[in-house]
């Protein structure tokens, strides 16, 4: 054997194996930092006037987020109710009637270009086929680009966990006589119920944080407004504008939205994991 | 209905079935009367279950599959395309190689199939559950346990939950594909003496890979290999003097 | 025994029921189109306008109503650029150590503190990346315990701009004002937002290599790398090279971490510390407050030249995971 090509084999496993392990520490460096920066600027900027206020007009003091939580709460919901049954539904035609022809398999091509595609892209899309007719920025609009954003995210969920069922459960309902809308509804649905609402979870995590798609369709509201017609304003975007700004007090709220953000967003991300993991232990 | 009747309740007549190219079916003729349990055995892949299949269509749900031939239930052809399928398959029930309880409560699995086609009151319902849990003899172990979820059962409780749940749209045929393959011997035992029972009220067909159990349960046995029909008779007669070489090889355990 | 009835509401539901979920996929489909359709619907006046040349012209000005995509465009290929340069090699590293080294009870947990950092939002990224990387990349950190200084981060702008001054070519890189916002930082944070992406699927199509081929490997007397060099890494290429042009898709279209960071001019690039812009920051920006026909029809011009790169590269990405599932099957 010759021992000098098999010490130098040695040390380049040594070496590559090492600077693997270093790359994950590479990684779990940034998520720590980022949280820790979260943290520590964004605690001390939360107290209970962020959620009693309202966004403060330029050069006034204080101020909250009132009106930034409850729009992103409305056009989450709002997305969120829009999305998951258009995105449940074509799930389920994926996967319980897509055996046959090409309408599936092209659904699903596209839908995982959608579920990756530029979400900035989706906003415009949303300003020129409805915020421009309409003639106004609005919550609605903001919903329904979020709710595109949904679609992608619960569909995919919802197929591959249809996909997981046994072909027997479904055989057996067959075998009872029940139509394919029960067996689908009553049966296979049911069976994946967990999966599905991991789907959803996972969807709402992502709608949660997202900013670019509201710019130009939600815009923003520097008072409260419950309208669904009229400009709302929401925390992501809020950040953008009152981090960019040179007020002391718009900074240190865009701190306070940017951890309620990220705390929202990663307790929906873990709740479904954990949710996921219950089912199928 | 009378207890014995001429008429078979299903007649198979030149059925050939395949799976795109594969010929898996070869030219069936067969009757399988009434109130009487018809047995299939056969090596694996010799298309037993294949057939049982066809009785209900299940094969239907897949693309790529068909049958050509007839399957007379009660002297209609099932195979026809005007059948419809889901009253097809609540006239003609099946339970599966492996327990399939439905992801809801032992009553509800119960319920499920008949309230497909009956509308039933409250008590009415609960009568149901009960009748059939009692012909799959599981209510004496269930009674207390009825909105608990049918898969918190043991393996061989859930078949006799699936047994129960196709009694319970009370259908004129039963298909058993292989119903004990996945269970323990006293499960096996319980569900064999079940199918007894059964057969007073049914018609059963039922494919097994285990020549004992035809023996025990069945009174007419059917040979099958390579997709075709070897041999059929009373299970007595293929158990003791089969009429062709190949069905005797495999009984006495030469082949297979 | 009582003759069934039917249920006449059977058909009818099955076919509504089946009609609505077909339509919801078809939605799918018309909303590809839709997308598609719309842009070039809304940015019609600007493509007839300046044609062809709108893509190679670097002038931008509302005022004179004069547009040109292609600083934008070199913008967005070369933060995304910086950003796989970084990110492939780490995301290797980490589908490496999850898949191979790490220990059983740590692998989910680990998976999932990486999948974690692609659910923080774009928008924390942008905000973490202004106020906290990029003043360190100018200033360089004092690492504090209590009033003592422990040591310095060095500032490491200043510092690569010194280290590759005599260097030719890339010298020129790294030459520049160290601003600490710019197509470098823009790169560096796309990197690590990417990072995830790349790296799950690296991890997942590491998992699917047959055990047995590994252990044939092991069984000549190769090392983990080489297994992992030789083996694993041809076996999945086609799966690894999906897994970067997503993340690469990922990177091209991402906005607002990259308005924070990217320094928003519209000067020539002379330098990776120089700020520059990218379509989607560009649009960010700009497309609310836009007035002219002229500059809407541009700004959405630029969204579809955005969607029409990130959708072939998206594609290509899909194709070659397709390829590998394919593969996957005849294999076993």
């Amino acid at each position: 054997m010759n021992q000098s090509l098999y010490l130098r084999r040695r040390l380049i496993n040594g070496f590559n194996l090492t600077m693997s392990t270093l790359t994950m520490l590479f990684g779990l460096f940034w998520l720590s930092w980022i949280l820790f920066t979260l943290f520590s600027n964004g605690l001390s900027a939360i107290n209970l006037d962020v959620f009693l206020h309202d966004t403060p007009a330029p050069d006034s003091e204080g101020g909250g987020l009132r009106n930034a939580i409850f729009g992103s709460l409305m056009m989450a919901a709002g997305g969120t109710a829009i999305g998951t049954p258009i995105g449940i539904m074509a799930g389920i035609y994926l996967a319980e009637y897509g055996q046959r022809g090409w309408l599936a398999p092209t659904a699903r091509f596209i839908n995982d270009i959608l579920l990756s595609a530029p979400s900035i892209v989706i906003g415009l899309f949303v300003w020129i086929a409805y915020v421009q007719h309409v003639g106004h920025f609005s919550a609605w609009a903001g919903s329904f680009a979020l709710a595109l954003l949904v679609i992608p995210v619960v569909l995919r969920t919802t197929e591959n966990m249809l996909r997981l069922v046994p072909h027997s459960m479904r055989e057996a309902a067959y075998a009872l006589g029940a139509p394919r809308w029960k067996v689908v509804t009553a049966v296979t649905l049911r069976a994946s119920k967990a999966g599905v609402l991991t789907g959803i979870l996972l969807a709402v995590s992502r709608i949660s944080g997202e900013t670019a798609p509201l710019l130009f369709t939600a815009l923003n509201n520097q008072f409260f407004s419950a309208d669904m017609n009229a400009p709302m304003a929401n925390l992501p975007v809020v950040i953008f504008r009152f981090a960019m700004s040179p007020h002391d007090n718009w900074i240190k709220l865009a701190w306070a939205a940017a951890l309620i953000v990220t705390l929202a967003v990663l307790a929906l991300n873990i709740i479904a994991r954990v949710l996921l993991k219950k089912d199928q232990a | 209905m009378t207890a014995t009747s001429s008429t078979p309740k299903l007649a198979v007549r030149s059925l050939n079935f395949y799976y795109g190219n594969f010929h898996a079916l070869k030219n069936i003729h067969l009757d399988i009367p009434e109130k009487k349990v018809t047995a299939f055995i056969g090596p694996s892949g010799c298309g037993k279950s294949t057939l049982l299949r066809t009785f209900n269509r299940m094969y239907d749900l897949y693309p790529k599959l068909r049958a050509e031939g007839e399957i007379l239930l009660n002297g209609e052809n099932v195979l026809n395309s005007q059948t419809d399928l889901n009253m097809l398959r609540a006239k003609v029930g099946m339970v599966f190689q492996k327990p399939t309880p439905f992801p809801m409560s032992i009553y509800d699995n119960i319920a499920f199939g008949v309230k497909l086609y009956e509308k039933l009151s409250r008590a009415e319902m609960d009568d149901r559950v009960e009748w059939a849990l009692q012909k799959a003899a599981l209510w004496n172990e269930v009674k207390d346990k009825l909105r608990q979820s049918g898969l918190g059962l043991s393996g061989g409780q859930q078949q006799r939950l699936c047994i129960a749940r196709a009694v319970a749209v009370k259908p004129e045929v039963l298909l058993l594909d292989e119903p004990t393959s996945a269970l323990d011997p006293i499960s096996t035992a319980h569900i064999e003496e079940l199918v007894h029972e059964l057969k007073q009220d049914y018609t059963i067909a039922m494919v097994t890979h285990n020549m004992q159990q035809a023996a025990r349960v069945s009174d007419i046995t059917a040979y099958m290999y390579l997709g075709e029909l070897v041999e059929v008779g009373g299970t007595d007669q293929i158990f003791t003097k089969p009429a062709r070489k190949e069905t005797e090889d495999y009984i006495t355990g030469k082949f297979g | 025994m009582p003759e069934k009835a039917r249920p006449p509401r059977f058909q009818l539901a099955d076919a509504v029921f089946f009609n609505l979920t077909r339509g919801a996929a078809f939605l799918v489909l018309a909303l590809l189109t839709g997308i598609i359709l719309s842009l070039v619907h809304g940015s019609w006046d600007s493509i007839t306008h300046f044609g062809y040349n709108f893509i190679f012209s670097s002038s931008w000005d509302p005022v004179a109503e004069e547009f040109g995509a292609w600083r934008p465009i070199q913008g967005t290929l070369i933060t995304s650029f910086i950003a796989l340069l970084i990110a492939v090699p780490v995301s290797f590293g980490i589908a490496l150590f999850l898949t191979e080294l790490a220990p059983a009870w740590l692998r989910r947990p680990l998976g999932i503190a990486i999948e974690l950092l692609a659910g923080i939002p774009s928008i924390i990224y942008g905000i973490w990346g202004l106020f906290v990387v990029a003043p360190i990349l100018m200033d360089g950190l004092p690492i504090k315990l209590g009033e003592s200084v422990l040591f310095t981060i060095p500032p490491i702008q200043p510092w690569l701009t010194e280290a590759t001054s005599g260097i030719p070519l890339i010298g020129k890189l790294f030459d520049g004002p160290p601003f600490g916002i710019g197509m470098f930082t823009a790169g560096l944070i796309l990197a690590i937002m990417i990072i995830p992406y790349i790296a799950s699927v690296m991890r997942d199509v590491f998992e699917i290599v047959p055990t047995m081929l590994k252990e044939s490997a092991y069984g000549l007397g190769a090392t983990t790398w080489e297994v992992v060099w030789n083996v694993v890494l041809p076996y999945t290429r086609s799966g690894v090279i999906g897994g970067i042009m997503l993340g690469l898709g990922r990177a091209l279209g991402e906005t607002m971490a990259v308005t924070f960071v990217i320094g928003n001019s519209y000067d020539a690039i002379e330098s990776l510390f120089h700020p520059g812009n990218s379509i989607a920051s560009i649009l960010a920006n700009e497309f609310a407050e836009a007035s002219a026909a002229l500059h809407y029809g541009a700004l959405i011009e630029m969204g579809l030249i955005l969607f029409l790169i990130t959708f072939v590269v998206l594609s290509c990405s899909k194709l070659l995971l397709l390829r590998l599932q394919k593969g996957d099957g005849s294999h076993s």
